[in-house]
């Protein structure tokens, strides 16, 4: 040790090791794990080696989970779930609390053990990681206690399995687990095969306070136990990982009737206008992008700089850089631990190495790596235009890029430049400024002057290949529970669509003026692209006029229309309330034809149908300015909203049943949250969808917020289900459609939901539920302080 | 650069630059993020055994031990200076390895400048002396001028002048770079250091431009408090002040010192102060001639851990010498 004579000298931090004696004696004594399943842990298997990144020296031995062994946990779950939802929600709730107790009481160890098992430092998993796991349970079990209040009438999935990374291994443990249980759902979790300690040790906590047996079971293992895992009987899958890998989860679990939930990647923006507090933003970049190693979804690496202030700002970035310490992550003055793993050390190491061959310029850290262990200097890039592969790729690791922007508006549009919608930050003592440019930006969280503020009471989750759903607060619970299903009703059978003339529908008497139905696409009429129409037929077989039948380009034009329609999204809840009251009203001025046009197509009651459709018009136009977000109580001084946006462009593709109600009680929704809508009404009598036309047209609704394109529902779907334009698409259709809306959808993860046919003049015809279905949560947050 | 054992600069003096608002007008100060920053600054570092110890002497070195009580005597001052000369007990000096310690200064009232140059002769330990009205310096200025020409003549080595924050509060910048202009003009070769009273300009942008101007008139150090204010020394203010002095540097060139004063009471607080110095600032900040603590029953707590890291022992006030 050095003398104090020679510190004064230096004034050096020296050394300052958390002890990790208590930890490591623990994972000794365990040596090789099982999985835990039904209250206990499995004998080990076949087993692999966890190692400690800072090191590469193996920690301890889990087993790799087989099918059997998933099979064994869900049925484990299964056996447990009746019971865990029959519980009166307090006793679910004190369940809860006192995991969050026990995890308080442990909570130096498990942050120690999460050191040492991921390589991130004892810094973030004392101060962030651990509180934050205890925080989301104690705000779980409020949710139990409140339940059956709060969530009338909705129930649990039933079986949750819930597959986990390993950059948060806890962290995401607890925001699976806790809402999970506290809708009354059991849990089946794999957490990452780099990182399965803290779960192993959260499963001895379960035990440890007596959790009935089966609540939660854990099996450790890699891809393929995730993989069983997807396909096993579950009621739900909830994972958080690769967009890649969350594309192939999408696709396994397609017409499997599995609820789904995705937390993905990202490419986060993180922009600093001029009138910014460039320290202040200068210290976000550390929590950003060199918080975690990098290894964080939500980070902001795609820093974009105003440019009045860009010189200034990559000067005082360098500073801060200058300033980190990498090293021993159970050292508590060390900024920057190790990465995961080698092959994710491999990654970055070569995505970086591309990125400067494609001309980007590297600022790094100037330090001592250490000589073992997986450690990565961190680093920004500049010279690093749109199109190299550091400003597209998620790099997961220490590396941000940095490039500049002239305008607020050219701004959003780098910010939007990309493919994913995680998160986003923005700084500027503008308020004016933050909130414009909060509503503009394509993310599912945005932080205003402040960066990674997580709490247990706000939603987490993505817009766009970031995923769906979202954990925390009333938003991320909702995804653990299901609303009772409405009674089914068989589709109508599908008709010929036969391009080929048909002759024996003439010989009547001369129908008066000949009508032509085409598709509806930006305001317009359009003839279908492929010049061919088919055959409408009555309730008695008679042809009742004809239809376009419209392919691939109709809906391509359809879906440009909408998105150019964008101006409706902007619009007042009390204008688009305007809009669909016309439309009621315009409806009922000529309630006599559209009824005369149903019971033609042989539907009972046609003017119930009617009156039916005027009043949901009534409804979804009342919740226009009235569905709306909240104010989440999170973290003192900060304002977190929670903003129902629109998806933009949605498809939605008509029940083959309720030609007119069946089309509105989809299409309003989704228009009255400020959406655009490319609709296949359906086939068997789209003429009760293409009559509509004129009551849109003279209704003052805006050309391409509604368009139509009739035709073959289930061939035209796929291409607005492989449109990557569309971001939310709702069939209501055939098990088959159901199936593969969901597979093709997996393109660019786009929001899918497939409502079984129902009586669309019942309750179960319109609701709240439809409302949540068609918008995502924006989470914004707001610091305030002076 | 560098500097004589009593913090003396072998350096430039700042010269002032005359006033310069456009350096600050439209500087933009997010409390939020200065109190997420300063709130991390101890739990991203830290320093242990053999580092925190040297930590703690250091803050000696640093020190303005003060007095500044209506009940001030000239024996009361002497005992204070006594503990300047000899802040740790030997056997403490002995155990860390160390030969001689003193602390970086004593500070006092003007009427004490002469029973503290008396009792601190032949240390080389500089007198500091509050003037200008301390703490309100609410004082016609002739007669706040005339006393700092009387502590400079009294014998004291630096002049700790307090602004008026009604200039601050009122955005009368040219009226509050005259005054400390006019200060370090009677201050003459004695160091000047401007107390921005921030616990009475509240936003943090009016730290920042208090700050600016006090530097732009030519302050050798900055200073948060008189000890006197409501709220004395915070770590967001103080990070925001070191911000500021180290934009008027990236400007000048000129170094300027800092020195928070006031609520500071423990060892742990010594090292938050040195950790905010070392990260946003760098090590020259840590000496004597660019960086002063402000306490007076901080050294206590110091002495008391010094102690426990020599003997391995927790230590009792009353078996340390008063200061």
């Amino acid at each position: 040790m050095p003398k104090i004579q020679e510190i004064l000298e230096t004034m050096d931090y020296g050394p300052a090791p958390e002890a990790a004696g208590a930890v490591l004696d623990w994972l000794k004594a365990r040596g090789r794990f099982g999985h835990f399943v039904d209250g206990g842990f499995t004998r080990p298997g076949q087993t692999f080696a966890t190692d400690n990144p800072a090191t590469g020296e193996p920690l301890a031995e889990v087993t790799q989970g087989t099918a059997a062994d998933v099979a064994a946990a869900v049925k484990a779950a299964r056996a447990a779930q009746p019971g865990w939802a029959r519980l009166p929600g307090h006793e679910r709730a004190t369940w809860l609390y006192a995991i969050a107790r026990h995890i308080q009481k442990r909570e130096r160890f498990l942050a120690v053990l999460e050191s040492l098992d991921n390589g991130k430092t004892i810094r973030e998993t004392r101060d962030i990681d651990i509180p934050l796991v205890a925080r989301h349970f104690y705000h779980h079990a409020g949710w139990a206690e409140l339940l059956e209040e709060e969530f009338p009438g909705a129930r649990p999935l039933g079986v949750c399995g819930q597959i986990i990374p390993w950059n948060f291994p806890l962290l995401m443990l607890a925001w699976k687990i806790a809402p999970a249980l506290a809708a009354g759902n059991t849990v089946v979790l794999k957490p990452a095969e780099y990182t399965p300690l803290t779960a192993l040790a959260f499963a001895e906590i379960c035990a440890e306070i007596g959790l009935p047996k089966g609540v939660v079971n854990i099996v450790t293992g890699d891809g393929d136990t995730g993989a069983a895992l997807v396909a096993a009987e579950v009621d739900k899958i909830a994972f958080t990982g690769s967009t890649e890998v969350g594309r192939a989860i999408r696709q396994a679990t397609a017409g499997s009737g599995k609820s789904l939930t995705l937390e993905l990647g990202g490419k986060s923006p993180y922009v600093v206008f001029a009138d910014a507090d460039l320290d202040a933003a200068v210290e976000g970049v550390v929590d950003a992008i060199w918080f975690n190693q990098g290894q964080v979804c939500c980070a902001g690496s795609r820093i974009l700089v105003h440019e009045p202030v860009a010189a200034a700002f990559t000067d005082r970035l360098k500073a801060r850089l200058a300033k980190l310490r990498l090293g021993d992550p159970l050292d508590k003055s060390t900024d920057i631990g190790a990465i995961v793993h080698p092959v994710q050390l491999r990654r970055i190491r070569d995505l970086v190495a591309e990125g400067e061959a494609q001309g980007a310029v590297l600022h790094r850290l100037e330090c001592q790596l250490p000589a073992t262990g997986s450690f990565f200097a961190p680093a920004f890039a500049t010279n690093v235009q749109p199109a190299n592969i550091l400003s597209e790729v998620e790099i997961f690791g220490p590396v941000a890029t940095l490039a500049t922007f002239r305008t607020p508006d050219e701004a959003v549009q780098l910010a939007n430049n990309t493919r994913y919608g995680l998160a986003a930050s923005i700084w500027s003592e503008n308020v004016n400024l933050c909130l414009d440019i909060a509503a503009k930006v394509q993310a599912g969280v945005v932080w205003i002057n402040a960066t990674n503020v997580f709490d247990a009471g706000a939603a987490f989750g993505g817009y766009r290949e970031s995923g769906f759903g979202r954990e925390g607060a009333r938003e991320g619970l909702r995804d653990y529970l299901a609303t009772p299903a409405p009674k089914p009703r068989p589709e109508a059978p599908m008709p010929d669509l036969s391009a080929a003339p048909v002759p024996e529908a003439g010989g009547k008497a001369r129908p008066g003026i000949d009508r032509t139905a085409k598709m509806y696409v930006g305001g317009k009429q359009r003839r279908p692209d492929s010049g061919q129409s088919y055959a409408v037929r009555g309730a008695k077989g008679a042809v009742l006029g004809l239809a376009g039948l419209g392919n691939r380009k109709d809906i391509r034009n359809a879906v440009e229309a909408a998105a150019g329609a964008s101006g409706w999204g902007k619009a007042t809840g009390h204008n688009r309330a305007q809009v669909i009251y016309y439309i009621a009203e315009n409806l009922a001025a000529r309630e006599a034809e559209f009824a005369a046009r149903l019971a033609s197509a042989g539907v009972k009651d046609a003017s119930g149908e009617v009156a039916a459709a005027i009043r949901r018009c009534f409804w979804y136009a009342a919740q226009a300015d009235k569905f709306d977000g909240a104010v989440h109580a999170t973290k003192s001084a900060h304002v977190t909203l929670a903003m129902p946006e629109p998806f933009g462009v949605m498809g939605v593709a008509c029940p083959n049943d309720a030609p007119l109600l069946g089309l509105l009680s989809l299409v309003l929704p989704a228009i009255a949250m400020g959406n655009r809508v490319v609709a296949i009404p359906a086939p068997s009598m789209p003429l009760a969808a293409t009559d509509l036309y004129q009551v849109f047209d003279t209704s003052d609704l805006p050309g391409g917020v509604v368009n139509i394109v009739t035709g073959p529902r289930d061939e035209l779907v796929q291409t607005l289900a492989e449109h990557d334009g569309v971001a939310a698409l709702w069939y209501c259709g055939t098990p088959e459609g159901r199936a593969a809306v969901e597979r093709w959808s997996a393109g660019n993860l786009k929001v899918t939901w497939c409502p079984e046919n129902r009586d669309w003049r019942g309750p179960a015809g319109q609701g709240r539920g439809f409302l949540d279905r068609a918008t995502q949560i924006k989470t914004i947050w707001v610091p305030y302080g002076e | 650069m560098s500097t004589s054992q009593h913090g003396r600069p072998n350096r430039p003096r700042n010269a002032g630059t005359g006033l310069h608002t456009d350096w600050f007008d439209a500087i933009a100060v997010n409390t939020p993020a200065a109190e997420r920053r300063a709130a991390t600054l101890t739990t991203r570092r830290t320093v242990k055994k053999a580092w925190q110890a040297a930590w703690l002497v250091n803050a000696i070195r640093c020190m303005d031990l003060t007095t500044l009580s209506g009940d001030d005597t000239e024996d009361r001052v002497a005992r204070l200076c006594a503990k300047a000369r000899r802040p740790l007990g030997d056997a403490i000096l002995a155990g860390l390895g160390l030969e001689a310690l003193t602390v970086g200064a004593v500070c006092v009232y003007p009427t004490m400048v002469a029973a503290a140059v008396r009792a601190l002769a032949g240390s080389q330990i500089p007198v500091a002396s509050v003037a200008t009205g301390f703490p309100a310096g609410l004082m016609p200025l002739d007669l706040r001028l005339a006393e700092i020409r009387y502590a400079v003549d009294q014998g004291a080595d630096e002049i700790d002048i307090v602004i008026t924050r009604a200039h601050v509060l009122g955005g009368e910048w040219a009226a509050l770079h005259d005054e400390v202009a006019a200060m370090r003009e009677a201050a003459g070769a004695a160091h000047l250091k401007a107390i921005l009273a921030t616990g009475d300009l509240k936003t943090l942008r009016n730290v920042y431009k208090a700050s600016m101007v006090a530097m732009q008139a030519g302050a050798d150090f900055i200073k948060t408090s008189t000890g006197k204010e409501g709220v004395n020394a915070t770590l967001p203010v103080s990070l925001v002040m070191c911000r500021a002095l180290r934009d008027y540097g990236d400007r000048t060139g000129f170094r300027i010192g800092f020195k928070p004063a006031g609520g500071m009471k423990t060892a742990k607080d010594a090292i938050a102060w040195q950790i905010l110095m070392k990260e946003e600032l760098g090590n020259d900040w840590l000496r004597p001639d660019l960086f002063r603590l402000g306490a007076s029953s901080m050294l206590g707590d110091i002495e008391r851990q010094l102690e426990h890291h020599v003997t391995g022992r927790y230590a009792a006030a009353y078996r340390h010498a008063m200061a």
